[in-house]
């Protein structure tokens, strides 16, 4: 192989492994002693939000406008993917002094 | 109104009496004990309610209750033996005991939407209660830092389930 094209492959293969976190990243929230954070968070339609619940206790993710609403049970963590746009305020049922917001961009 | 506003004053009279009554702030082992007792009344007061209540939501919520004061206990129970400690009954755990079952006797009167009114409009006079305590009592007069930090988030834990007994009971309405 010429060192040549072996460079442009790998250019290639570097580029292909930088364009997929920007079309679908995976970002994390954790609920740790009662508390959501990070407490506002930007990401785009198709991104992966990993649910962590450090607490012994059940918690959820209820978005106030209905697009979501996701259980993570103690010690547990949850992915799911963002299929809307808009920003979306979300608390905890359970214990609803636990809040935050997600800011969804298309 | 005034009932549940009657209910919280008399729990926190009680509990600051029996404080004034030894003549010094409780020590860890009797603060250990007062909010073990705390959450032992409202798991009772939850099993009470998913066996009577007969709305929906009310019965969710019970489960919550004791889903959530029984993982808080745990945690408790863990940290008392961790650190050595014994949890010791007193005047203020002894009153709200009595209190707490002369409250389920009166709930286990009643049937039906009354019920549901009466249980719901107690779980939130009895968190607003206990959050006091926990506020101006329990967490000031606690030295060890792993109980005070424990009963820092029990806080937090209990204001959001104040507020979630709110959401319910003004479903109910």
């Amino acid at each position: 192989m010429l060192p040549g094209r072996c460079l442009a492959t790998l250019a290639l293969l570097a580029l292909g492994a930088m364009a997929v976190p920007a079309h679908a990243a995976t970002i994390r929230i954790v609920m740790e002693n009662m508390v959501i954070s990070p407490a506002e968070v930007s990401a785009k339609v198709g991104d992966t939000i990993e649910w962590v619940n450090k607490d012994v206790l059940a918690h959820t993710a209820t978005a106030k406008n209905g697009e979501f609403d996701v259980t993570i049970a103690p010690k547990k963590t949850v992915k799911s993917v963002l299929t809307k746009a808009g920003t979306v305020d979300y608390y905890c049922r359970y214990h609803p002094n636990m809040k935050a917001v997600l800011t969804i961009a298309p | 109104m005034f009932v549940r506003l009657g209910i919280a004053v008399a729990a926190l009279s009680l509990l600051n009496c029996a404080a004034l009554a030894q003549g010094a702030k409780p020590t860890d082992p009797q603060i250990a004990h007062i909010a073990y007792t705390a959450g032992v009344i409202d798991i009772n007061a939850a099993k009470q309610a998913e066996e009577k209540a007969s709305n929906k939501e009310i019965k969710a919520f019970a489960k919550d209750m004791a889903r959530d004061h029984e993982a808080v206990n745990k945690q408790a129970l863990d940290l008392v033996k961790k650190l050595k400690v014994t949890p010791e009954d007193n005047d203020t755990s002894k009153a709200l005991s009595k209190q707490a079952a002369d409250k389920l006797a009166e709930l286990g009167k009643l049937k039906g939407a009354a019920y549901d009114k009466a249980y719901i409009d107690n779980e939130i006079a009895y968190h607003k209660a206990v959050n006091t305590a926990l506020e101006t009592q329990l967490i000031p007069s606690a030295s060890n830092p792993e109980l005070k930090s424990l009963l820092q988030t029990g806080l937090k834990i209990f204001q959001g389930h104040q507020q979630h007994a709110e959401h319910v009971a003004a479903g109910l309405k």
